[in-house]
């Protein structure tokens, strides 16, 4: 006979001191995706906004399609497009302050580019010319993550060291709805929900890790679900809606800087083309699933908005597009020119102070320089 | 002249002073962990810092190592200084990914712009009856990582010294603290400690012309002891403290291998892969016409680090050393 079996010797009482830390009901998300395009909210939405939206929007498209021809002549190394998900990445960078951070992921040049980072200094990860091209502190924002999710404590501990200096500063940390396996997602979120961190996690769930599907990646009801367990709140947003992307960012945005700690956003989206140009999307989807999200596309649900309401005219639409036109010419013609690298830059910049084997190496280099300078024909004489 | 008051400290109270005064120094510095604020560490060694200097200079983190040191990478980013505790060696592994992927590189990632100014704290080795996953001497992986400086004192003033200088070094420094050395007692001033060399610079602990041997860490004091017993054999040992395996002083091992002509190395960490392997490669490279002998390693076996009721036969120990020793008489005689 168990204890459980023997009736009196079993006393069921509450753990000591047990208690809600919180109530889960206002973290949770909605039920559905938050839309402001279409609906009796648009009216509320600033004209203005919806414009600037409206041109990085475009721009962001033709960007992305010259990035992807690019991948095509040589010029890029690799492209991981972000068609379809252009929203988010403007939304993003518009929501933020100019004091503010942004933390992004490979996918997200647009958002990049749209804080004010040269097109082509945006791309030199890409192109495979440096790392990270672009100066850090310039526009405040990180390099380019490419390992999944390990951007996110960055963001938590630079907004926490922010908060300590007395700054408002909020950081925008931006991932995928794969990274949201990783355990740097849950190490990030539990730190910044623990210090009331002012950050803003942005997921852009645009159903696929490569190849994997969302069903196979998550069993939560939503990936915004995850933020209660964190005791944060969590937003769920139609990630092709722009007006409600920003929306819903900037709220987020304004919460953490009042010292509200942090928000989980998870934005629906879809990525139109494969993972990166180096993928074939058609192993592992229908077409029927991706004309279904170009139905539903971000530039097209925008434009139909300002069109219907009388915000923009085809005077403007064309100085948009021009605008987007201009923007690419000049990213293809810079492209198209070779970087001028120098091998010699090597080893500037693995230590505040070269040690002396990294100077041997140096000097083994530029002596291979200077041997390939003089020519092959040198060499031979040299070797006879 | 004043009269220093040297008096019996240890490696504990020498790195709890280094933070202390780092922290009151300069405001940028703070120091984050689990358990490294109310408690003082598991070790003590952060003692009294969450008290004197506050919650938000001294903090107590979560348990996750790899969010403890993201969070001091977005820090460092912003200006401040994180000295950054693991609490045992093998705890820094889900840490690993931050380290190597953000951590080493990010100097480089942006060409100099975006410097990181992190020591990350490891107390490492065995000897401490540790159970499993407590007692791991890990330096291969981070002597194998580009952009990291690993460093670990083997005195009570190095313990000082090298952490200050760690701490106001503007990269990242893997700073190795040897547990079992912890609680050794060596006079030192408390009131005025000295400053040490920059990181970097190996030290000659002991002079000798029979052989070298070449150590670091929890390893050195069993050297001396072998320096010491060996004398009863008529060799005359010379004992070089690396003190900082990354950036790795070749002029100092090199100039006492090449007075010498014979070296061992010894260390806790395995053999194969391990350090002993770089450093005879680096010595067999730059001394090549100066040595009588091979060079030999005394090393941990290569095996996982075992349960404590056998670490003493797995650990290199006097007898390991002087036998080695004699091999290198013995290949010079042959």
């Amino acid at each position: 006979m168990t204890v459980l079996e023997q009736r009196g010797a079993y006393r069921p009482s509450p753990p000591p001191a047990w208690q809600p830390r919180m109530d889960p009901a206002p973290l949770l998300p909605d039920a559905e995706p938050y839309r402001v395009l279409g609906t009796e909210a648009a009216a509320q939405a600033d004209p203005g906004l919806l414009r600037r939206l409206h041109a990085q929007l475009v721009r962001g498209r033709r960007y992305n399609t010259q990035a992807t021809a690019l991948t095509k002549q040589g010029r890029l190394a690799v492209y991981p497009s972000s068609t379809g998900q252009e929203a988010c990445e403007v939304a993003a960078a518009l929501a933020l302050e100019e004091r503010d951070w942004l933390f992004p992921s490979y996918r997200d040049t647009l958002a990049v580019v749209a804080r004010g980072v040269d097109p082509v200094e945006a791309l030199t990860l890409l192109r495979g010319d440096w790392h990270t091209g672009y100066d850090p502190y310039a526009h405040r924002v990180a390099p380019l993550s490419t390992p999944l999710a390990t951007q996110l404590p960055h963001a938590v501990g630079l907004a926490h060291a922010a908060r300590l200096k007395g700054d408002d500063v909020v950081a925008l940390a931006m991932v995928g709805d794969g990274g949201t396996s990783e355990g740097d997602f849950h190490e990030a979120l539990n730190f910044a929900a623990v210090w009331q961190a002012p950050v803003v996690f942005l997921v852009q769930n645009n159903g696929f890790a490569i190849s994997v599907p969302l069903a196979k990646q998550t069993a939560a009801p939503s990936l915004a679900h995850k933020a209660v367990g964190y005791g944060m709140p969590g937003r769920l947003v139609d990630g092709n809606d722009a007006a409600a992307v920003h929306e819903v960012l900037t709220d987020a945005v304004r919460h953490a800087r009042a010292g509200g700690g942090p928000t989980l956003i998870e934005a629906v989206t879809y990525r139109i083309e494969a993972h990166t140009n180096a993928d074939d999307a058609t192993r592992y989807r229908g077409d029927a699933e991706v004309e279904a999200w170009r139905a539903h596309d971000p530039v097209r649900l925008l434009e139909t908005e300002l069109t219907e309401r009388g915000l923009i005219d085809a005077a403007g639409l064309e100085a948009v597009r021009e605008d987007a036109e201009a923007m690419a010419a000049d990213l293809r013609e810079r492209m198209n020119q070779d970087p001028g690298l120098d091998p010699m830059d090597l080893f500037d910049h693995v230590y505040a102070e070269t040690t002396s084997q990294l100077r041997e190496q140096r000097d083994l280099l530029r002596a291979e320089l200077a041997a390939e300078q003089d020519g092959p024909d040198q060499q031979e004489g040299d070797r006879r | 002249m004043t009269t220093v008051a040297v008096k019996p400290a240890t490696m504990a109270q020498a790195l709890t002073r280094a933070m202390r005064d780092a922290m009151a120094a300069d405001p940028t510095v703070h120091v984050l962990g689990e358990d490294v604020g109310t408690l003082g560490g598991v070790f003590r060694v952060t003692d009294g810092l969450a008290k004197e200097f506050g919650e938000d200079r001294c903090t107590d983190t979560p348990l996750a190592e790899a969010g403890i040191l993201g969070a001091a990478v977005g820090m460092a980013m912003y200006g401040l200084r994180p000295v950054v505790e693991m609490q045992f060696d093998a705890f820094a592994y889900p840490a690993f990914e931050q380290l190597v992927s953000h951590v080493s590189r990010m100097r480089n990632r942006t060409r100099g712009r975006m410097p990181l100014p992190i020591t990350v704290r490891i107390p490492y080795g065995g000897g401490i009856g540790g159970v499993e996953h407590h007692s791991d001497s890990s330096e291969a992986y981070y002597m194998a990582t580009p952009g990291l400086h690993v460093v670990t004192p083997a005195t009570v003033a190095d313990a000082y010294g090298l952490l200050r200088r760690a701490i106001a070094s503007d990269d990242p420094v893997v700073f190795l603290e040897p547990k079992r050395l912890y609680w050794s007692k060596d006079t030192w001033n408390p009131e005025e400690p000295a400053e040490v060399e920059p990181i970097g610079r190996a030290v000659v602990r002991r002079t000798g012309r029979s052989a070298t041997l070449i150590t670091y860490g929890p390893s050195v004091p069993v050297c001396m002891e072998a320096a010491e017993a060996a004398r009863a054999e008529g060799w005359d040992l010379e004992v070089v403290d690396l003190r900082s395996l990354v950036p790795f002083d070749d002029a100092t091992v090199c100039a006492s291998v090449r007075r010498t002509g014979r070296a061992v190395v010894v260390h806790e960490s395995t053999g194969f892969g391990g350090p002993g392997g770089e450093i005879a490669a680096r010595v067999t490279e730059r001394c090549f016409h100066h040595l009588e002998a091979p060079v030999l390693r005394v090393a941990g076996f290569d095996l996982p680090y075992p349960p404590p009721m056998l670490e003493r036969h797995h650990l290199p120990g006097v007898d390991r050393v002087l036998d080695a020793v004699a091999r290198l008489q013995w290949e010079a005689e042959g």
